[in-house]
């Protein structure tokens, strides 16, 4: 059993972490900070955790030395109060951007700011284990993932992986993603009676996750990745739709070929390619609450055009899911260990 | 039971011992409905699609 505490706890992908891991078996939670809602218990924040722990937040002066922090903050803080967590776990996943770009330069390009720990970036290992297994299970300090990102890079992998998909082009990654991606804290853009309802574009251009998206697919080329994001009536989920141009006259065997060398191991991809039928393509809403990344295609033969999807839960596998998967490697667990849910329909 | 090849996508398709020709079975993979069109040797085909007749 390995001791685990959640720093900023109190937000969505807190409490998704909390739910993930009060139903790990290996796993005891020993302290949830909130700055705010410290004394409280946890499902005063987290209502679907009620009967489940009898745990209070508790502020960050008060976090136990533990084997593991997952840390759940806003952008930018982590990086801020690093050396204080390293000295009370020996293993960190920190679940936001701090530590996700290898390199200190592209960090402050992306994110406007210098690194305030850049000694600290090469000791963290970019936590997405279907790009980067091997790496993850001899780290002690692992990143988080960006969600868009995450589901850009699912949705081209395999046939970059296979050579398929030329590097000589911009991939277009037209994102679709509900509500709490926009996090706990309300605002005008998120009040109930402007959000609703709306097919809203958020972020057409310069999307942070680009760099994200580059830099996991650098092994398998030099990609131009670009990232548009729309607003839509979901809470959960994310869906990537990757406009490339591939090689024309391939055939349907081919492009099946390759997702399975890629994905047929992978215990949380589903290739999602089906010939008819409502669900033929990858959908998000089917994936709320899991740890799956579904990944699909349509593919034109005559002129090469192609659309590549993934769709994931943004909390899931675009955030505490991921990083859990990533703790269970670190520990030599069963990668699937508490994240077997797999979803309800209708 | 025996083994094939989903024409479409190259799925294993397990069939049943007792499988008959003319049998009709989905590919578990992408979901086609295939038809055995041959029992010595198996041969699986996409099925004919029920086509919609607009009254042309």
């Amino acid at each position: 059993m390995i001791r685990v505490g959640v720093v900023g706890a109190s937000g969505y992908t807190g409490g998704e972490l909390l739910r993930l891991l009060l139903g790990h078996p290996q796993v005891e939670i020993v302290s949830a900070t909130s700055e705010r809602s410290a004394g409280k218990f946890l499902y005063q924040l987290h209502p679907h955790l009620r009967g489940r722990t009898t745990l209070r937040f508790v502020s960050q002066t008060a976090l136990e030395a533990c084997d593991v922090l997952l840390l759940a903050l806003p952008h930018g803080e982590a990086q801020q109060h690093i050396e204080t967590y390293a000295n009370l776990a020996g293993r960190i996943i920190d679940l936001s951007a701090d530590f996700r770009l290898r390199d200190a330069a592209e960090y402050e390009r992306t994110y406007g700011s210098p690194h305030a720990a850049p000694d600290w970036i090469e000791r963290f290992t970019y936590g997405l284990p279907e790009t980067n297994r091997e790496a993850l299970a001899h780290s002690h300090y692992v990143s988080g993932v960006g969600c868009n990102a995450t589901a850009t890079t699912l949705a081209v992998w395999a046939l970059a992986q296979a050579g398929l998909l030329p590097a000589s082009q911009p991939l277009i990654s037209d994102v679709k993603v509900g509500s709490s991606e926009a996090g706990r804290q309300p605002g005008d853009s998120s009040h109930h009676p402007a959000r609703s309802g709306v097919a809203r574009p958020f972020q057409m251009v310069g999307h942070r996750h680009e760099a994200e998206v580059r830099q996991s697919l650098a092994p398998c080329g030099e990609y131009d990745a670009r990232i548009a994001v729309t607003s839509v009536e979901m809470v959960r989920g994310v869906a990537a739709a990757v406009h490339v141009t591939l090689p024309v006259g391939l055939s349907e065997r081919d492009l099946w070929s390759a997702y399975r060398t890629a994905w047929t191991s992978q215990s949380f991809v589903r290739i999602v390619h089906e010939s008819g039928g409502s669900f033929r393509h990858p959908e998000p809403r089917l994936l709320a609450g899991t740890n799956y990344a579904d990944v699909g295609w349509e593919y034109d033969p005559f002129t090469g055009r192609a659309v590549l999807m993934c769709a994931l839960d943004n909390l899931g596998k675009g955030a505490a899911g991921t990083a859990v998967q990533c703790l269970n490697i670190m520990y030599g667990f069963e990668e699937t260990t508490g994240l077997e849910y797999g979803g309800i329909y209708p | 039971m025996s083994q094939n090849l989903c024409p479409e996508c190259a799925a294993v398709v397990v069939l049943p011992a007792d499988v008959m020709q003319n049998e009709l079975l989905p590919c578990p993979d992408c979901g086609t409905e295939l038809e055995i069109i041959s029992l010595n040797p198996v041969t699986l085909e996409r099925a004919p699609e029920v086509e919609e007749d607009w009254g042309e």
